[in-house]
């Protein structure tokens, strides 16, 4: 018999790439309406982007960039899946080098910035 | 529930967007340094016609792209299909597309 979906490691990236998906899609209307208060209400942006200076809500912030970023790789590696013609194993591999790449290179601009 | 033209939608969205994220990320670590403020953002995108066209596109690619997305768990979690999918799906990238475009003329038109 084959195997349940759910037992396979790799379900675990699946799930991560959809909540991850999910969240984001609701994070961004707040995103976009806080932005547009740039124009109309000024002080009101102001107002939260001091509120985003508790270190809890950086917190909250690391989580959502993180979301992000994972999302990204989450799809480069879905499209590779689906576009390259490679082994399943080349393709994570390959996945896990450039996340490996792109976190040596961020820590890098974090100190450098 | 995907047909082709969402399926290839979904996934030219996400090619547009992947170098898009990785500027959107860099422009984060760089803009957060020593606090953020209106003044600030807006001295940054306000006049450029550059990020104005960053933006502008990943607004429109990110509005299509999470309305697929949604349009997806919507239909597997709570099995709606047919019109009322549709219109949830086109509804979201509406939404999406109004608010993001506001959020863009906001801090880059001066």
């Amino acid at each position: 018999m084959k195997a349940p979906a759910r037992s396979h490691p790799l379900w675990l990236a699946f799930v991560l790439h959809r909540l991850s998906g999910l969240a984001l899609a609701l994070f961004l209307p707040a995103h976009f309406w806080l932005l547009s208060q740039a124009l109309t209400n000024p002080s009101r942006l102001d107002g939260f982007l001091a509120f985003a200076e508790m270190p809890l809500v950086k917190l909250a912030e690391f989580g959502l960039v993180f979301l992000l970023a994972v999302h990204m790789f989450g799809g480069l590696r879905l499209m590779a899946l689906e576009f390259l013609p490679w082994s399943d194993r080349q393709k994570t591999l390959a996945a896990g080098a450039v996340g490996v790449a792109f976190l040596i290179s961020t820590t890098f601009f974090l100190k450098a910035v | 529930m995907l047909d082709l033209r969402l399926y290839m939608l979904q996934r030219l969205s996400a090619l547009v967007m992947a170098p898009l994220v990785l500027g959107h990320l860099a422009v984060m670590i760089y803009a957060i340094q020593g606090g953020l403020s209106t003044a600030e953002i807006l001295g940054r995108t306000q006049g450029s016609v550059l990020w104005f066209a960053f933006y502008g596109l990943f607004v429109f690619a990110v509005s299509l792209h999470g309305a697929i997305g949604l349009r997806v768990i919507v239909h597997e979690w709570f099995g709606l299909k047919g019109p009322v999918l549709s219109l949830l799906t086109w509804g979201a990238c509406a939404g999406l597309l109004v608010l993001g475009l506001r959020a863009v003329f906001a801090v880059t038109v001066p």
